[in-house]
């Protein structure tokens, strides 16, 4: 790993501040990717500013249907989280799928979205379920944050404080793992919203996380598994890489999403 | 006996590791301590037009930065192979030379040009980045099929066509008579994919220069210190053999890939001298698949022909076997006499042919991985039997069990004389563990469920013991392969047995012990093993190809015959009795028949006090055995695999797998189904998950386990593990080795199974899910077109 | 540099670090606790797993530095003298042969039945291969891992 100056930021402000100071700097969440990335020497941020322990950046609020998740959340509370389980079940076991138990104690749902890896969980999650990225300036729609592969509508400076979401009347996610990474190779969130169907896949995209237009309206004709049947999912602008080619993650496409539906609850 | 052979004795190892206090080569720091970083070829193939360090040596903490000219200027040898194969056309291979540190050209990703020496190691790293290299890039390629071609590049100029050898076995001529007359013909392409062997441990070297004594200190992580020592002094000339101590403390896996003496070390050991520092060096994963050496990377073709009553009359085989860029220590054994033969199976075959072609590409070397040469060939007759019996229509266990060799001695076409066996047996006992008569009911219901269920056989033999001596020596090696072994009583009658053979995960520290225990009536408390360590151990040849059963324990047992021996010519003279009536039981030397004794203790107090000896007698009581073998041993067994497929997505769950295997003589039956279970994940991980991948470029895409797929707990099931053995006439304990048979045996079963489950038998390894499914197409566009 | 300060198997210790050093680096070079180890770069072999604040972590992925103030607990702290339960599950199991997975494996089984007995769920045999998704061993094949974590959580429970 490069020479790199670490700063624990205390507030939000701070965190903003610091990163605002440095050349180069980047913040530090629960760094499960970051880390790993720097000691590859694929990254050399100047500076890391620690956002871990800021404290209005963790937990997760429940109020009426609305979930607001702060970013510094980790996957294992995410996945534990009782209020979550009884009004978004569908995120808490999403959670519980992401890396492995030591990972999921350290990785924060903020680091994870912030990164948009293709193959990353919560943005199948955050997208289908039209949520709302908070940062320190701004309100963003999932629709509009997640811009290409570990690309986003983030400026280098800005800190996601939270995510919110409206609980779904039904969501699921299936997801195929990669069986080397365990990312997802395919993976699908299926939900049932106050907007209709929506039906997000991460892992199988060439330009990362994506909306499956066609079965979403299927889905609002008819929401069950075999309402999908008949879509055609096409391997056009599909992932291909050494695990599986774009032909068969489309069958998989298909088949979680079929599968996401079905676990529906 | 509670603690001798056959019981199930826990290992005596295992604390220290549970505590976290074993002592790895990392674990290790000496004084003035540095660190070495390599500086290795982002290309896979390229000239070196110059190497400009001048940057790096400026960097704060750098002591040294060191290449390849200077490395051959102070004479350190070439990296060899010790292992001489003969050509068809009796000329020898065609071997191309490689340097701890390139000079002129690289051959592979990885292959190393020159090393930082520096304070730390950020520091060592930090300026392995700053050191320039021009290189002129060449063409790559970095699979034998296309290494062969015309218009592939030339990777050492002598070596042309990249033809390493052309190798034969077996007769043509009756081979190709026989199969003219076959009744039924079943030919296939195979292939056997490329695999990285991964202990768990990286390799690691901390090398210690002395210049007031002129002496080495190499700690490594060494399957075999001894043969290193020999090795870097004889033929790398980095030290007299006098004056290198070669220390393989504990060893967290090595699976074969530990066997040989690689570049890294012989560095750091000459970097050492260079800087007057020790030297450390630790691999880190990514770094660890672009240089330790690979396994398999066969590609064949076969044809196997059978009479009208299913009796195999002839096979005859092709293999192409990458090498990689370079000739590692065991290179050219491995797809010749550890592969070719073996390709009789348990099988009774008049006929066999098989020629290799050992191929350079600008790949890591490959060498010997857990099975060498062994799986290849078990994979090649296991998937062809299995064929020919769907082609012919008969039942794969009954084409099998009717070509059984059945009466040993039994000498094959390919060298090999299998002394002992009993393969319907293990068969039988594996049947009915896997309850394969309620196969068909199982199947039937699995399609119920939208599942597609599958059996798959593969009954595996392998050479093991290796190996006699004189008789490798006749086929090209360049070294021995007997094992010593030195018991030496204490005089207070504690034990310690210095082993040659070097214990890495296969819990020798017990296993041996039992056999001291068994003999003498002793708790396994007071014995100790000894092993890793050139200036503690005599010579001794290390741990690979099942080898420390059969051949360190039988060393251990010769040279127990020796001590037992001279206890019971002191019990004599001192109890005043005929030494033919000494028995030596329970910790006690006794004259039978009488109530005179001797605690096991005051044998030893005498042996060394002297005082009452018998006459011409030396003091002392310990005794040394060197064990040469005179066979190779053959552990067989059957396995079976039952799979259930997902025909949606081509997911695999292996819902059973049963093996039973003969060992010959079993000392510890938890130890013996540990290395069953270890070598089984293996083959299932080589069958369905393992691949190490190229692209055109010969960059490998899999180095890191975010690629290259570890089977992890969820891939696998439980194992139904049993043994039916038949007792090996070559060595004193009966053993024939257990280390590799998990995984020669189970890749063709895992194989046969999901072909038989999905229909199609075009299926190669690793059978990812993604293959599965597209395999499940392809079978379903067929019987649609049809 | 950056000054830390941390409870190490229950013993203050305090260091002045590199900011880039690993929590794994800290422990094995700084405070020359050598069970835990390291076995891949991409944080998926668990060789390095540790209990930081009560919780398995992965020392290999987390800066000495994030660690200040931590409660961290290694292999050769998870016992009072002897062997931890676990510890001796494995051992009975021959859930080990080279050892080099070991300590991650004992951190990481600790932990999960902690969590399982904590949520009142039943640490099935699925359950723990599943929970083991981030530790690598090459020589077990698992099959005695998973027996031993077995055992190792009843014998926790009635420890």
């Amino acid at each position: 790993m490069y020479e790199t100056k670490y700063h624990k930021a205390s507030s939000v402000a701070d965190a903003v501040s610091l990163i605002g100071e440095s050349d180069d700097g980047k913040l530090l969440s629960g760094g499960q990717t970051l880390l790993p990335t720097m000691k590859a020497r694929l990254a050399a941020p100047s500076d890391l500013v620690d956002i871990s322990g800021i404290a209005n950046m963790h937990g997760i609020k429940v109020s009426g249907s609305t979930v607001t998740i702060g970013a510094a959340t980790t996957h294992a509370e995410v996945a534990r989280n009782a209020d979550l389980q009884a009004a978004c079940g569908s995120v808490a076991c999403l959670a519980a799928g992401i890396g492995d138990a030591a990972v999921r104690h350290l990785g924060t749902i903020g680091g994870s979205v912030a990164n948009n890896d293709p193959a990353a969980d919560y943005p199948a999650a955050l997208l289908a379920l039209g949520a709302t990225i908070t940062t320190n300036t701004r309100e963003i729609a999932a629709g509009d944050f997640f811009v290409g592969l570990f690309e986003t509508a983030l400026s280098d400076d800005e800190v996601i404080v939270s995510v919110s979401f409206d609980a779904p009347s039904k969501a699921a996610y299936a997801k195929f793992p990669n069986p080397a990474s365990r990312y997802a190779m395919v993976g699908v969130f299926a939900a049932q919203t106050a907007n209709g169907a929506r039906v997000a896949v991460t892992g199988a995209g060439s330009d990362g996380v994506y909306r499956q237009s066609d079965m979403e309206a299927a889905l609002d004709s008819d929401w069950a598994a075999s309402a999908l049947a008949g879509v055609q999912v096409g391997s056009e602008g599909l992932l291909s890489d050494m695990h599986a080619d774009a032909v068969y993650r489309a069958n998989l496409v298909k088949v979680m999403a079929g599968r996401a539906v079905a676990g529906c609850a | 006996m509670t603690e001798g052979i056959g019981a199930r004795v826990l290992r005596k190892e295992d604390k220290r590791f549970l505590m976290g206090k074993g002592r790895y080569t990392d674990d290790i720091v000496e004084p003035n301590q540095a660190y070495a970083a390599f500086v290795r070829s982002p290309h896979a193939h390229a000239e070196v037009k110059g190497i400009d360090a001048s940057a790096a040596e400026a960097m704060d903490g750098v002591v040294a930065v060191l290449n390849g000219e200077q490395l051959t200027g102070d004479g350190i040898g070439n990296i060899i192979c010790g292992w001489g194969v003969t050509q068809k056309d009796g000329s020898g291979m065609n071997m191309g030379a490689w340097s701890a540190l390139a000079t002129s050209k690289v051959r592979y990703v990885g292959d190393a040009v020159a090393v930082v020496i520096a304070d730390s190691i950020e520091q060592a790293r930090n300026a392995a980045e700053a050191v320039e290299v021009d290189y002129k890039i060449l063409p790559a390629v970095a699979q034998s099929m296309k290494a062969l071609t015309n218009d592939a590049p030339e990777i050492h100029d002598n070596a042309p066509g990249n033809v390493v050898f052309d190798w034969e076995i077996g007769d043509l001529a009756p081979t190709d008579a026989a199969l003219a007359g076959a009744a039924y013909i079943t030919e296939m392409d195979i292939t056997n994919n490329r695999l990285a062997p991964n202990p768990m441990e990286p390799r690691s070297a901390v090398a210690t220069y002395n210049d007031a004594e002129e002496h080495y200190t190499l700690y490594t992580t060494s399957q075999n210190p001894h043969v290193a020592r020999l090795v870097l002094s004889a033929f790398y000339q980095v030290a007299p053999e006098h004056k290198l101590r070669v220390i393989a403390p504990d060893v967290g896996g090595g699976f074969g890939s530990k066997i040989y003496i690689y570049p890294e070390e012989i560095t750091c050991l000459w970097a050492s001298m260079k800087t007057n520092r020790s030297v450390k060096w630790t691999s880190d994963r990514t770094e660890a698949f672009l240089t330790d050496a690979h396994g398999r990377d066969h590609v064949s073709t076969a044809k196997i022909g059978f009479d009208k009553d299913h009796k195999i009359v002839g096979l005859k085989v092709n293999t192409k076997a990458n090498i990689g860029a370079y000739m590692s220590l065991f290179s050219s054994a491995v797809p010749t006499y550890l592969y070719a033969t073996l390709l009789s199976g348990q099988y009774n075959i008049a006929n066999i042919y098989c020629d290799v072609q050992a191929v350079y590409t600008n790949t890591v070397p490959v060498d010997a991985y857990r099975g060498a040469g062994r799986p290849e060939a078990c994979f090649l007759v296991e998937r062809i039997m299995e064929t020919a019996a769907r082609e012919m229509g008969v039942s794969p266990v009954e084409l099998r069990r009717k070509n059984f060799v059945t009466s040993f001695p039994h000498q094959t076409p390919v060298i090999m004389a299998y002394d002992s066996g009993d393969f319907a047996t293990n068969q039988d006992q594996a049947l009915k563990a896997a309850d394969y008569d309620g196969f068909e009911a199982r199947r039937t219901e699995a399609a119920s469920r939208g599942k597609l269920r599958g059996i798959g056989f593969s009954n595996y033999i392998e050479a093991c013991g290796i190996a006699p001596s004189a008789a490798v020596g006749s086929l090209g090696a360049g070294v021995g392969l007997w094992e010593s072994a030195e018991v030496r009583v204490n005089p207070v009658g504690t034990i310690e047995v210095l082993t040659g053979s070097h214990s890495h995960g296969q819990g020798h520290e017990t296993t041996f012990t039992q056999i001291v225990a068994e003999r003498f009536g002793l708790p396994t408390e007071n014995i100790q093993i000894v092993h890793g360590d050139t200036d503690k151990v005599q010579f001794g040849m290390g741990t690979y190809g099942s080898r420390s059963g059969a051949v360190g324990m039988s060393a251990i047992f010769k040279a127990l015959d020796k001590v037992e021996a001279k206890v019971k010519k002191i019990a004599a003279h001192v109890l005043e009795a005929s030494e033919d009536d000494i028995v030596i039981e329970g910790g006690e030397v006794k004259v039978a028949g009488t109530d005179k004794l001797m605690g096991w203790h005051e044998v030893g107090l005498a042996a060394y006090t002297g005082h009452n000896l018998p006459e011409g007698m030396e003091p002392g009581l310990k005794e040394t055995s060197f064990y040469d073998p005179t066979n190779f041993t053959f552990p067989a067994g059957c396995y079976i695999c039952e799979v259930e497929v997902d025909p949606e997505t081509g997911v695999t769950d292996i819902v059973q797998f049963v093996a039973s295997d003969d060992f010959g003589t079993i000392i510890n039956p938890m130890i013996v189904e540990g290395q069953v279970h270890g070598g089984i994940a293996q083959g299932i991980g080589q069958a369905m998950l393992e691949n190490v991948v190229y692209d055109d470029d010969a960059q490998q895409l899999s180095a890191s386990y975010m690629d290259y797929a570890m089977p992890r707990a969820d891939d696998l099931p439980n194992y139904s593990v049993h043994h039916a053995s038949t007792e090996c006439p070559g060595n004193p304990l009966g053993m024939k080795g257990c280390g590799e048979a998990g995984a020669i045996g189970s890749p063709p079963a895992v194989i046969n199974a999901i072909t038989d489950a999905i229909g199609n038998n075009d299926l190669s390894m690793p059978a990812t899910s993604a293959k599965v499914w597209a395999a499940i197409q392809a079978a379903s566009a067929k019987q649609a077109a049809e | 540099m950056t000054e830390i300060s941390m409870t190490v198997n229950g013993k203050a210790v305090k260091a002045d670090v590199p900011d880039n050093t690993l929590l794994v680096e800290y422990i094995r070079e700084h405070l020359r606790l050598t069970g835990t180890h390291v076995g891949c770069d991409t944080s998926q072999c668990g060789a390095c797993v540790v209990h930081v604040d009560g919780k398995a972590m992965k020392s290999c992925t987390m800066l000495a530095a994030s660690a200040d103030g931590a409660d961290v607990t290694t292999i050769e702290g998870i016992a009072d003298g002897g062997l931890h339960p676990m510890q001796t599950a494995f051992k009975e199991n021959h859930g080990l042969q080279c050892g080099f997975c070991t300590p991650g494996m004992i951190m990481t089984a600790t932990d999960m039945v902690k969590r399982y007995q904590a949520d009142g769920k039943e640490l099935t045999e699925d359950a723990i291969r599943h929970e083991l998704e981030g530790n690598i061993c090459r020589c077990t094949g698992y099959h005695n891992i998973v027996k031993a974590i077995t055992d190792g959580a009843s014998k926790m429970t009635n420890a």
